[in-house]
């Protein structure tokens, strides 16, 4: 079972972009269980959203308390919000944002961290070049299919496809498509040890 | 046919094929998804036959639907929490009168302290209210109940709640199976009241009765009930030959058979009762599940015969008798009596407090060496409890306690994950 949190704020999809990941996951055949924390939600209040992706039936109902991947859609919650508990040693870190991990603050923590497990990608300038609209969801989920290596871009795409209309759907499939080669690349710097983001 | 979808979505759109012809409902977390769908697919003409009906509150919901039922038309409504205490007089009066009402309680707590989080005490404040009560385990269970609910109440010409926990379930992305109109409507077969307003055929519905006979109309809805432990089962079954799959009955066992300790629980919370069994059968403990489906009518009977061979049980519930200890709890004992089986109750997860496979290992493992007081409250923060405790002996104008708690604890929803 592969396990994924969103850490975003109200108004920037957050719930969406996990009930999105479900859909994705389900449209590769795959189980699939997204859910909300359940918060008195607000806009700009802290929301966090989960997503479970199994090859089985997912009966677990707690909260993911130790995933594998975390989506961090809005950096300042980074002083805000313990976004990183219980995070698997070497999970996935995708956070939306144009600076480095070293220059967010992180770079202590991240020192032993799998490099090609770090990735940034500036969702909110695609997703206002890409739809006109302030939210990263879209493209940071374009960003995670190439990141966890969980899911295909294109199933991504379905799930956009399914969710928004028109100008909408295909403003964010642009988004997540440049958002994946953005992530991608960076992946493949980290692999050949030229780590620029960390 | 298999579809990703939110649990709300997935109960309205199995509500909408069992061809309701009123409802009516008034927002309220968490429910509030299930109506909203419901009536977008009216405004839209998709439900053509079906009156969508704005009221100014649940107990104006209880009592359209109602009235709505006795005049014969299929009627649902949804509600949760503080409304279905608001519409209480009414839920008791759909009974009494035996009006074949279904209605979705998207479980969550009572206040005060006001919270919208999961858990069982709205539902189970209504049990003795005549209603029968569903709980489903997942959201592939929820909606097939609401298809057997409605052929179930008609039958029986009784109302019917089914129970869902808010949140954890009806705001779930998860797969269904959506059935097809044609399969639904060879299960459900057309509304044909017991009772109805009709001009060409008039009688009065509600009337007033004394003690001459009322202890009797009390007895023949109990009666009823009775009934409905046979129909029940029976209703599974042939939704299983229609639809393919096993939803709905009284209760489900798993891994039981050979079990020493048998964890009894309702609802969602299952799921992962389940899966930490699946890891303790692994290591050789003799522990297995019994699920209940259906709270209202109790299955004494069944329960007691799932529970026989094992030495003891542990009922966990996401409710609580307030001076008692449980409630679900005291339902099993019942069924228990006699049978010399050592019995657990466990609260848990009251307002939403996470159940955690972490802290179900540790109270199993308690349980099976008998190491379990009689009433346990599941991660249960003592030095919140205590500090409140000590303060309340310090001093006389304690002040308010939820107040108190917030600042020893911090921010409403702190501790999500």
């Amino acid at each position: 079972m592969f396990q994924v949190r969103i850490h975003g704020r109200g108004g920037q999809g957050v719930v969406t972009a996990a009930e999105m990941l479900s859909v994705a996951a389900f449209d590769e055949g795959r189980h699939a269980q997204a859910f909300p924390s359940f918060g008195s939600e607000r806009t700009g209040a802290p929301v966090v959203a989960f997503c479970r992706i199994a090859d089985r039936e997912i009966r677990l109902r707690e909260p993911i308390m130790e995933p594998d991947a975390i989506i961090i859609q809005d950096p300042t919650l980074l002083h805000q919000v313990d976004v990183f508990a219980g995070l698997k040693q070497d999970g996935y870190i995708l956070i939306n944002t144009s600076k480095t991990f070293d220059q967010l603050g992180l770079g202590d923590m991240v020192r032993d961290w799998n490099p090609a497990r770090l990735c940034t990608v500036p969702a909110m300038e695609l997703a206002l070049k890409h739809v006109g609209r302030p939210v990263p969801n879209v493209p940071l989920l374009g960003g995670f299919a190439a990141v966890a290596g969980v899911l295909q871009l294109e199933s991504v795409i379905k799930a956009i496809e399914e969710r928004f209309s028109g100008k909408v759907a295909a403003g964010n499939v642009a988004a997540a498509r440049e958002a994946h080669a953005i992530v991608k690349a960076e992946m493949e710097q980290a692999v050949k040890g030229d780590v620029t983001h960390a | 046919m298999l579809k990703q979808m939110e649990g709300s979505r997935a109960v309205a759109e199995a509500v909408a094929l069992c061809r309701p012809e009123v409802i009516c409902a008034y927002p309220i977390s968490p429910q509030t998804h299930i109506v909203e769908a419901l009536g977008e697919m009216v405004k839209e003409g998709a439900l053509a036959s079906c009156e969508f009906i704005n009221v100014e509150s649940e107990f104006a919901a209880m009592s359209v639907a109602i009235g709505a039922s006795a005049a014969g038309a299929r009627s649902y409504t949804a509600t949760a929490s503080q409304g279905l205490l608001y519409m209480a007089e009414a839920v008791f009066n759909a009974a009494g009168l035996g009006l074949p009402i279904v209605m979705t309680v998207a479980n969550r707590a009572i206040g005060a302290p006001i919270n919208i989080w999961n858990d069982h005490s709205d539902a189970l404040s209504q049990r003795d209210s005549g209603w029968l009560q569903l709980f489903a385990e997942t959201n592939q269970e929820a909606l097939d109940l609401h298809i057997q609910a409605f052929r179930l109440a008609e039958e029986l010409s009784l109302p019917i709640m089914v129970c869902m926990d808010g949140f954890i379930l009806t705001h779930a992305f998860e797969r269904v199976d959506m059935p097809t109109q044609e399969q639904v409507d060879a299960y459900l077969p057309a509304y044909s009241p017991r009772q109805v307003l009709d001009p060409d055929e008039p009688v009065s519905i509600g009337a007033m009765v004394g003690p001459e006979a009322f202890m009797e109309v009390r007895y023949l809805a109990h009666a009823k009930q009775m009934e409905a432990l046979k129909l029940i089962p029976a209703y599974a079954a042939e939704f299983k030959a229609v639809f393919g799959r096993d939803s709905g009955g009284l209760m489900h066992t798993y891994r039981s058979e050979d079990a020493e300790t048998i964890i009894v629980a309702m609802g969602s919370v299952l799921g992962t009762i389940k899966d930490t069994v699946d890891e303790m059968r692994d290591s050789g403990h003799r522990i297995g599940v019994l699920g209940i489906t259906c709270f209202r009518p109790f299955p004494v009977a069944a329960v007691a015969d799932a529970l026989r061979q094992a030495k003891r049980f542990v009922v966990l519930e996401k409710s609580m008798a307030i001076g008692l200890g449980g409630i679900l709890a005291v339902n099993v004992r019942m069924a228990v009596t006699g049978m010399g089986l050592k019995g657990y109750t466990v609260v848990a997860g009251l307002g939403g407090r996470a159940i955690t496979m972490k802290s179900l290992h540790a109270l199993f493992r308690q349980g099976e060496k008998d190491e379990l007081e009689p009433v346990t409250f599941l991660d249960l923060d003592w030095k919140a409890v205590n500090k409140q405790l000590e303060r309340e002996k310090a001093h006389r104008r304690s002040g308010p306690v939820a107040e108190a708690l917030l600042r020893d604890v911090g921010i409403v929803g702190a501790r999500n994950y």
